[in-house]
């Protein structure tokens, strides 16, 4: 289904020009039904991100109010302030941004490597190098957590920008990605260069790369939003709050206990400022976002 | 000289004059990890303040590492990685893992090695009971409290009972209950935070009943859960008997419990003295009082309640010329100014004899009634049932105890039966922390 | 097939270097560490250190915290499963009845995907809360039963799975709707002269045309919910109440990192590990055919 789920995608991506080739049919009820099946499930969907965003401009009082007050209200500005300043979310939405874009730009490129050599070259111990990168599939966090905090304590990576990006670095999925994509990439095209004297290096960054945009900039969107979304990795080796990331340090805001006030407009604050930048950037370049979730099926 | 010399030797006396200065001046840093939160922490870093300005040779750095877990875990980290904080805040149920760690050095060593005076005799009794060992105390106590009544003045009055009157006896609680419920003053009686703390490892010692055996595990490792006997199961019993009335209501653990009493759901709550600075800040709807712990009365003898909360543990493997910061810093901490200080503003007890008569001078507490319950039920000397806990890994003991507890309450499992599954898995886990432990 | 390949000796070992360099050292050493330590009792400080064979695995086998673990974790798996891949195929094919704002609806429930589950479930955890939640409130009028999640382990199951497939429903729409797009129309209309109506038609062509994508989609969900779970439970119910919500991945770090049982906790991964690689080798042997080299 290789061919056709890739032709889908960018049937998917390009669906105006599908409109337009539509011939007008008359007007069924059923039409009707679907969308108001459609909008229901769209509003349930958005529901929970709604009601944060109402909760996050109201006081305290409005917030534990019953019935439950569903509007807007005016104080969005006094609680993303205070979110702000009392999670120090300057400082978290930063480390956020290092990881998500330093570990997808550090894996993109490790990736494109490692699969330029795999198809590119025949070597000795291709086959093992491969594997090897396969199994990392079967080798999740939960799985080492003890021993790798061990690792990066004895590396000295304990709460610094290379504990918590290098290791997210290896990407089997990614490496995939890569080489299905040269795989279908002519021969000619290769063996030309070759003809014209060109290495391998200026092989993948002439030719190569510049066919690879379009998988790239899917892979950025996807690995973005993973690295801005990682959890266990980041709680497990960073100790101060200095070096947290937005979705952890969203914790210290949650009013758990009796004794704290039940703030849940600051919190809903901090929740949407962690939430935007990942979804910003899946709704401005969606259609890199599915291509890339759709190619990466691997 | 050549100018390009000269111009050379001008600089290099300045970098000079500029860098020696400073390092001579640099305060010696010392690292103090805690897991005070929110307004707790802002008042232990105020704490840190006075003593920085106090002096002029070590600078205390405060850290907020987290949960009482999270610190516990960093610290041990970061201590297998040869780089611990010099003071680490660890909760009450950690004192047995801190003290069998070999990790630490112990708070009476190093003070008498740095030749810093302390009156160890100004220590009240039960928090020189639960953290010393041959009589020498270990860690010093840092957030003390223990767990008391809070009770809704407004709902005793709606029931036409004495607001300034909280039952005292367990008798008294069901029967105020009932008059509350009937009276519409609240939906239930009386619900419990922290529920293995509030009524097992509290009111055991209160009745002065045996935790566990080997007198709670200071006299062996080799010990076992006494929860599930007579006493337990009468206790435990009514509670789920009144869960079934509606004049208990279970709220979960920790602190889960508390939204109901605030919202005025529930008439009364049973939770640590610790809370009451929150609690000053959280309730505005009603009037609200203390009372102690309630007691069944005879044949029970009314002994005292046990000191929760953080102690501070101090971790060998410093350079030597730091510990006499850590020393100034303990001794800090423990003069009646601070403690009367950081009693007033957190609400936890101050754990000094000379503290306390200066804050009755004051008659501190008369003004704030509601900080004498607390240290009302720490005044007795313990017995061996009711100077603490000594049991390794009590934190998971918890993590059994209390989904026993979601079974009793549930209506699931009787009170014996919940008890006998939490001691045999609890015994299980003790049995565990000695066998790492073999020495 | 025969490839273009370059003639170079030394530089594809030092291509593929940065990756093996990295998956050898943060992958593989760890995972054996793993299965060391599980052999092993170690003392929360580090300082001793005993052998004990089987005997961390035996404990976990004969535990009935673990077994329950288990089941916690496959119901939550499944229960997400379900729920997510049922939903976006509803979903899914509702959207492509009628071409038009296809797109438009497609972003509308893609961008759940973004949120990170432990931020999702911190804003479903206010909403279900029981003193000051949305949820129960409305709950209240329909049915006299308090959906306390704090005290019911299965309302608080219930809670995370639906978190968690809230996220997860806009990836399962996106797939399901390239696979229903690959649909040749005429089969469609051909069925639809035939008189079959629109549900028929679904159930007898569409779905099973589709059971490629449905079954990836399946497998694909049950590792991420078996495994990529972590972030909900520990930022909404850290495994309780009761341990109701303590699933296998959690218990791993509960054990280790707070418990400060490492060899427990090791052997606990080794068990994880078994499973993930029979879930992958099953991915790959039934969905994927291009892997062979």
């Amino acid at each position: 289904m290789a061919g056709s789920t890739i032709a889908a995608s960018d049937r998917v991506a390009a669906l105006p020009r599908a409109v337009e080739a539509r011939r007008p049919r008359p007007f069924p009820w059923e039409t009707v039904v679907v969308h108001v099946l459609l909008l229901a499930c769209v509003a349930v969907i958005a529901f929970p991100l709604y009601y944060a965003l109402i909760i996050s401009t109201q006081t305290v009082q409005e917030v534990v109010a019953r019935p439950p007050i569903l509007t807007p209200s005016g104080h969005a500005l006094e609680n993303y302030g205070q979110a702000w300043t009392r999670a120090h979310m300057g400082r978290l939405l930063w480390n956020s941004a290092v990881v998500a874009v330093v570990s997808a730009v550090g894996k993109i490129v490790i990736s494109m490597l490692s699969a330029f050599a795999v198809v590119y070259f025949n070597f000795r111990g291709r086959q093992v190098a491969f594997w090897m990168i396969f199994v990392t599939l079967m080798l999740p966090v939960e799985v080492r957590i003890m021993s790798t905090y061990e690792v990066i304590g004895n590396l000295g990576w304990l709460n610094t920008y290379a504990g918590l990006t290098v290791p997210l670095m290896a990407s089997a999925t990614a490496t995939f990605l890569f080489r299905q994509f040269y795989l279908t990439v002519p021969n000619e095209l290769c063996e030309a260069a070759q003809l014209d004297g060109v290495g391998p290096l200026r092989f993948l960054v002439s030719f190569l790369l510049p066919l690879s945009w379009a998988n790239i900039a899917a892979l950025f969107v996807v690995l973005f939003t993973f690295g801005w979304n990682q959890y266990l990795w980041p709680l497990m080796i960073t100790n101060t709050e200095a070096m947290r990331v937005v979705v952890i340090g969203l914790q210290d805001l949650i009013p758990r206990t009796g004794t704290h006030v039940p703030e849940w407009n600051v919190m809903m604050a901090a929740a949407m400022m962690a939430l935007l930048p990942p979804v910003a950037v899946i709704l401005a370049m969606q259609r890199w976002f599915v291509k890339g979730l759709i190619e990466t099926e691997k | 000289m050549p100018t390009s010399i000269r111009r050379w030797a001008v600089a290099v006396a300045a970098l000079a004059l500029v860098a020696l200065p400073a390092d001579a001046l640099a305060k010696t840093e010392i690292h103090f990890w805690h897991a005070m939160g929110g307004q707790l922490g802002e008042t232990t870093n105020e704490l840190v303040k006075q003593f920085n300005q106090s002096q002029s040779e070590y600078e205390v750095k405060a850290l907020h590492k987290g949960t009482y877990p999270e610190v516990l875990t960093g610290a041990i980290a970061a201590y297998r990685q040869k780089n611990p904080p010099h003071i680490v805040q660890v909760f009450d149920v950690g004192t047995q893992t801190m003290l069998l760690s070999g990790a630490i050095y112990p708070i009476f060593q190093l003070l008498k090695e740095q030749e810093v005076a302390v009156d160890w005799a100004d220590f009240i009794k039960p928090v020189t009971g639960y953290y010393s060992k041959d009589g020498n105390l270990y860690s010093l106590p840092f957030n003390s409290s223990s767990p008391i009544l809070y009770y809704n003045k407004d709902a005793f009055k709606k029931a036409g009972l004495d607001a300034e009157k909280p039952p005292t006896t367990w008798k008294q609680v069901g029967e105020v209950s009932r008059k509350i419920i009937a009276a519409g003053g609240a939906k239930c009686g009386f619900t419990t935070s922290w529920p293995s703390w509030t009524m097992l490892e509290n009111t055991f010692p209160w009745h002065d009943q045996p935790f566990a055996t080997n007198e709670n595990g200071y006299t062996g490792l080799d010990t076992k859960l006494l929860i599930n006997g007579e006493f337990g199961v009468k206790h435990i019993g009514q509670l789920a008997a009144w869960q079934k009335d509606g004049v208990y209501s279970y709220g979960g653990r920790m602190g889960q419990p508390d939204p109901k009493f605030i919202n005025g759901d529930c008439a009364m709550l049973i939770q640590s003295s610790a809370v009451i600075g929150g609690f000053k800040k959280a309730i505005t709807k009603f009037a609200w009082g203390t009372g102690q712990l309630p007691h069944w009365g005879p044949p029970y003898k009314k002994q005292n309640t046990i000191v929760g909360g953080g102690t501070l543990w101090v971790m060998k493997g410093q350079k030597p010329a730091d510990y006499r910061g850590v020393a100034q810093f303990m001794k800090f901490i423990s003069e009646p100014h601070q403690q009367m200080w950081w009693s007033l503003t957190t609400g936890y007890v101050p754990i000094t004899q000379t503290a306390i008569k200066n804050l009755e001078a004051g008659y501190h507490f008369k003004k704030n009634p509601e900080q004498w319950t607390a240290l009302s039920q720490l005044s007795a000397a313990p017995t061996a049932n009711s100077r603490g806990h000594r049991l390794g890994n009590m934190a998971q003991l918890r993590d059994v105890i209390e989904p026993e507890f979601e079974n009793i309450f549930a209506g699931k499992k009787t009170a014996k039966e919940g008890l006998d599954a939490a001691v045999a898995r609890a015994n299980e886990i003790l049995k565990e922390f000695a066998a790492a432990h073999k020495p | 097939m025969r490839r273009a390949v370059f003639k170079h000796r030394g530089l594809p070992y030092l291509l593929v270097l940065p990756q093996i360099v990295v998956t050898l050292v943060f992958f593989f050493w760890p995972a054996f560490e793993s299965l060391r330590l599980s052999f092993f009792r170690t003392s929360p400080f580090g300082d001793r250190t005993f052998f004990v064979g089987l005997e961390n695995f035996q404990r976990l086998l004969t535990d009935p915290e673990y077994y329950r673990s288990v089941v916690n974790s496959f119901v939550f798996a499944l229960g997400v499963t379900a729920l997510g891949v049922g939903a976006g195929l509803f979903v899914a094919a509702l959207a492509t009845q009628k071409i038009r704002g296809l797109a438009a609806y497609r972003t509308a429930v893609l961008w759940p995907y973004g949120i990170a589950p432990p931020v999702a479930g911190i804003i479903f955890l206010f909403m279900f809360h029981p003193s000051y939640g949305v949820l129960p409130y409305w709950l209240s009028f329909l049915i006299d039963y308090e959906f306390n999640w704090l005290l019911k382990g299965w309302v608080a199951m219930a809670l995370v799975i639906l978190t968690t497939a809230w996220t997860h429903v806009g990836y399962n729409i996106a797939f399901f709707l390239a696979g229903l797009l690959a649909i040749p129309q005429s089969v469609l209309e051909a069925a639809s002269v035939d008189g079959a109506g629109a549900v028929r038609r679904f159930w007898a062509i569409v779905f099973p045309l589709l059971s490629p994508v449905t079954f990836y989609l399946v497998v694909v969900n049950l590792i991420f919910s078996f495994f990529g779970s972590f972030g909900v439970i520990h930022a909404v119910t850290q495994g309780g109440p009761g341990g109701a919500t303590d699933i296998m991945v959690f218990k791993v770090y509960k054990d280790g990192f707070i418990g400060l049982n490492l060899g427990s906790s090791a052997a606990q991964s080794v068990i994880l590990m078994v499973v993930v690689i029979a879930l992958t080798a099953l991915q790959f042997r039934f969905v994927e055919k291009r892997v062979t080299y």
